[in-house]
Parts: C-alpha cells; structure tokens; sequence
C-alpha cells in the first residue's frame, strides 16, 4: 500500500488565542505548534498499522513554509518513511487541497488520509475537496478502517449513529476518534527522522476562493454568579428567570 | 436566481438542522428563490415550506438510498446550474461536513464552514464563522462565484416563514460513487447529544458508573441528553458516543450542566459554545469555573438529588 497522510500545523490546545496587525493576523509569538491531533492519532497512526501489516509506504505531506518542518520531523520520528513539504502559503482550504491533489495525481497514492478536522480553522474541508479533485471515493468522519488486499471495510460516523461500508483503492478518507491510539515517538524514531527525506516541492497554480479579513475574540465572559451548595434550587430558579433557558 | 439549500434528512424524516439551513437561506434571500434539494423521501416535506422554502427539488434515484456524499453533491451542482443558484447552505453537521468540500472541490467554489451569522454584504460578501476550536470567530470573505456556507447547528436563530412550495422531481446524472454501504447501527437515545438543547454531563467527580442514576434522573427532569468527560468514556464508565471535548464529539446546547468535570481545556473545547455553563464540583478552583455563567461549590451526590426534587416541583420534563 501507498499511503500519503496529510498533516496541518496547528496551534497547541492550550495555545493563548491572540491577534495582531488590527485583528488580520494570528499572533504566533510564544506559541507552541503541533501537528493536527486528528492528523496525528489517527490518519498518521492507522497508515503507518496498515502499512505495517501489508508492507509498502507512508509519505507525509504539508503545504507550507520551511518554519513546519520541525512539526513535519515529528510525523518522520513517528514512523512515516519521507515527507513532503510543498512551499507555498495557502490563504484557504481549496488551495491546499489543490497543491496535494496535484501531487498525489503525479505520485499515484492506494489511500490518502486526513484528520477529520484542524484545531485551528475547524473547516473539515481539505479532505473532501481532495476527493473531488481526484475525483476518487470519500470517506468523511470514519472510526475504523481495515484492508484486506485493495478492499476497505470502513465505519464511518452519520448523523445519528455509525455506518460501515466497503470501498475499493484509491480513496480519500478523513480520521475521526476510534481509528488508531496516539503513539509517541521513541529516541530511535526522532534519531531516524533526522536522515529521513524531508523534499521540498514548488507550489503548483491554486486557487483563493475565500480569505479571512478579520478575527474577532469572544465577547469577555461575565463572573460566574455561585448559588449556595446547601439551597441548590435556587440554581434552577435562576435558570428559569434570569437566563430564561428552562 | 436564487439560493440552494440542502435538506438532509434521518429516518425518513426532515433533519432540524436543515429547517436552520433553510431559515438561514431564507433570511437573507432578500427577494431571491429559495431551492430545497432533498435526496429520497420525507413524510414531513411540507415543513420546510415553514422555514421559507420556496420550491423543493426532490431526487428519487435509487442510489441514495443510502448516504452518498459524491453524488449529493453531483446533484447539488446540476441543481445550481438548472436554477441559476450562486449561493448553496448547508448545516454544519456530519451531513453538510461530508458533501460541502465536495461541491466546493467540483465547482471551484468558496465554502466557509461553521457559519455564525448571516452573510455580510456590505463590502463583498463576508461570512463569520467560529475558528480555534470556539476561542475565537474568523470573518470571511468569499471571492469565488459559487458561494458555498455551511452554518452552525444551534447558533442562528431559525425563524418561521411559512411559504407553501411546490414539489418538484429533479433528475441527474449522478455516476457512480463507488462506495458500498453495508449497515446502519442508529444510536437508541431519544435524545442526540449532538441536536440536543440542554445537555447534563458528568465527569470523573462521580467516582464509578454505578452512580450516574442521579445523572440520568437530572437530565429526564431537565429534558436532556446526557454527556461525559473524555476519561470517563476512556474508562468505559459511558459509551463513547456521550464523551464531548476536543476529540469527542463538540456540542453547542443552550444550556450545558457539568458535575465532577474540572474543565481541562480539551473538555473547553467541545463545550464552550454552549450558551450557559452550570459548573458543580467540589473543589472551589477547578478552572471550569472561571467559563462557568452559574457554579456551585458542593458534592454532587448532596446537590444533584436536590437539584431532581426542585425539577421536580417545578414540573419541567413537561415544558
């Protein structure tokens, strides 16, 4: 199996949300950046078990500046075999799913598999746009994906409950919880990922549909008002007169 | 012209999250048509009429009778081109997640996803939408001539304006999407997590599955779903469908009721675009009460049964 990951590089969890240059820019000073979590436990995690199961190859991609390579180490020291970074700066998901279509559209891929979401623009975009480039089977939002030979069994999340479905290679699939168990990187995995190929490509054409103009914080949450431990219903009165909600 | 909006639909019936799609449309269609393309059957098709639909398309192709993403999103496209639509809503569920990229990736379209307000057409058109996991809102500007929005469940007010459409049959070539669905496991609540309004949930505060009758019992009196914290459902304690936060599922009720939940920032993450936050836990800094609107300071075993008596008494499951 030829597996392409795609990976993000997304703020920390716990990373300070700020902005500057009048609320148009992300400020990223003392943040910490991590690969997408979705990407990570789950999309990265179950390639590198299929692969180890059925042989073949775990190529990370990133669309981005030299500043994710660091992140894109980790994704080597984790177990992936080589990584690609296309150069480029993308102002939308459209853009990045352009420039890894087009690769993978040269470099022939069994599975390309994404997280279902980022933790930063929580789009759930790329993956499904990659589908329709390829023109290739989407899986959105799938918990378990086994092979055997080049057929898929998938269970994928619906609204309302779980769906299992069977599909043939290629296809593109977004990750979701249930897929894999994060695993953390040994000495000799980050060792190994230092002389692992990290490759560098020029962006190809894409598109910019969307752009953000602005950012804005949630307005300041008010104090919490503490009702007495001893008289809980009067959290329930509250409720009903003050908030208005029950 | 006019606007397209896809009504997704579960068990043979109108989703609610896409009568919010539909009002959506509807209140900043400013004159133009609004278009329900709707895939199979639904018993109650005229209820989208309530929230202003204007016309529905209806597709009875045999081959969405399961859900099939590609080829919704096939027909989407033929749709727009028959109706002379440049704007295409969905919600922001798992059905509009799965087919919106898609329709963005075959059109060449610009898609905000996760949208909280109306459209913005004051200098372009600018949608705003939640970003950084519900810390922060993104305000953007859709360049592209197909104009794709899928809006946030629970977040824009849906408004009735009743209209009385015509049903129209709608054919196309919709190919083959090469995907086989095999079976359905449907979850037996009543009440999704994901649609409900008021949600109660618990945490490791409730020290073992055995306890979270009292849960249960709040949630019935409050008209509830019940919820949980990730190390719960890591434990087994509830089924892992109920474990909201960063890599469960992320919910956005009216009213959320955390019990024994310290409010880890992962936990934050999928719960704080909830419009009021009750926090109850014993230990007076858990950090969940500095996002809380109302908090109490006590044990849950003493405060939740007081709570369910004064639901109770006040006869709310009924409302």
């Amino acid at each position: 199996m030829k597996i392409l990951v795609c990976i993000s590089k997304v703020p920390d969890t716990t990373a300070k949300i700020a902005f500057t240059d009048n609320n148009t820019q992300f400020d990223t000073n003392g943040v910490q950046f991590i690969i997408n979590p979705y990407d990570e436990w789950y999309a990265l995690v179950r390639g590198l078990e299929i692969k180890e199961a059925q042989g073949g190859s775990v190529t990370v991609i990133n669309v981005g500046g030299a500043d994710n390579d660091p992140t894109i180490r980790k994704a080597l020291a984790i177990g992936a075999d080589e990584a690609v970074r296309i150069d480029h700066n993308p102002k939308d998901a459209l853009a990045t799913a352009q420039q890894i279509a087009n690769y993978a559209k040269e470099n022939d891929f069994d599975m390309v598999l994404c997280g279902k979401e980022t933790i930063d623009y929580n789009g759930s975009q790329v993956p499904g746009m990659i589908a329709a480039l390829l023109d290739q089977p989407y899986v959105s939002n799938a918990s378990k994906l086994d092979m055997e030979g080049n057929k898929a069994t998938i269970q994928r999340d619906i609204q309302g409950g779980k769906e299992s479905l069977e599909v043939e290679t290629p296809f593109v699939l977004s990750a979701a919880k249930g897929m894999a168990e994060a695993r953390i990187p040994n000495m000799r995995g980050i060792m190994a990922a230092r002389t692992k190929p990290l490759n560098v490509v020029e962006a190809s054409d894409s598109s910019n549909q969307t752009e953000v103009v602005s950012y804005e914080l949630p307005p300041e949450k008010g104090d919490c008002k503490y009702v007495e431990a001893d008289n809980p219903g009067e959290l329930l009165e509250l409720l009903r007169n003050e908030a208005k909600i029950i | 012209m006019s606007i397209l909006v896809y009504a997704n639909t579960q068990n043979n019936k109108i989703h609610k999250s896409a009568h919010e799609a539909i009002s959506y449309a509807s209140r900043f269609a400013d004159g133009e048509e609004v278009v329900a393309l709707l895939a199979g059957e639904a018993e109650d098709i005229e209820s989208l009429g309530q929230y202003g639909a204007d016309k529905i398309l209806q597709l009875k192709d045999a081959k969405l009778k399961d859900f099939q993403p590609t080829l919704i999103a096939r027909a989407l496209k033929a749709a727009a081109e028959a109706e002379g639509a440049k704007v295409v809503v969905f919600s922001h569920d798992l059905s509009g997640k799965s087919v919106a990229p898609l329709l963005a990736g075959i059109t060449n379209g610009g898609l905000v996803s996760g949208a909280v307000e109306l459209p913005n057409t004051d200098d372009g058109f600018v949608v705003k939408k939640a970003v950084f996991s519900g810390k922060a809102f993104a305000n953007t500007k859709i360049n592209a001539e197909m104009k794709i929005i899928s809006v946030m469940p629970n977040s824009v007010e849906k408004i009735e304006n009743q209209k009385s459409p015509a049903v129209e049959e709608f054919t196309a070539d919709l190919g083959d999407s090469r995907l086989v669905v095999k079976g359905q496991q449907m979850e037996s609540a009543d009440l999704p997590l994901t649609e409900a309004d008021k949600v109660v949930s618990a945490g490791r505060g409730l020290k073992g599955p055995e306890n979270w009758g009292i849960i249960e019992e709040l949630a019935k009196e409050l008209g509830a779903a019940t919820a949980c914290s990730r190390p719960v459902s890591d434990m087994d304690w509830r089924p892992h469908h109920e474990h909201v936060g960063q890599t469960g599922v992320a919910i956005r009720p009216n009213l959320y009721i955390a019990v024994g939940i310290s409010g880890a920032i992962q936990h934050l993450a999928g719960v704080n675009q909830s419009k009021v936050i009750v926090v109850i836990n014993t230990d007076p800094e858990a950090p969940f009460f500095k996002s809380a609107d109302y908090g109490i300071v006590g044990d849950a075993f003493e405060v939740v049964p007081k709570l369910i008596e004064k639901a109770k008494s006040m006869n709310l499951s009924a409302d």
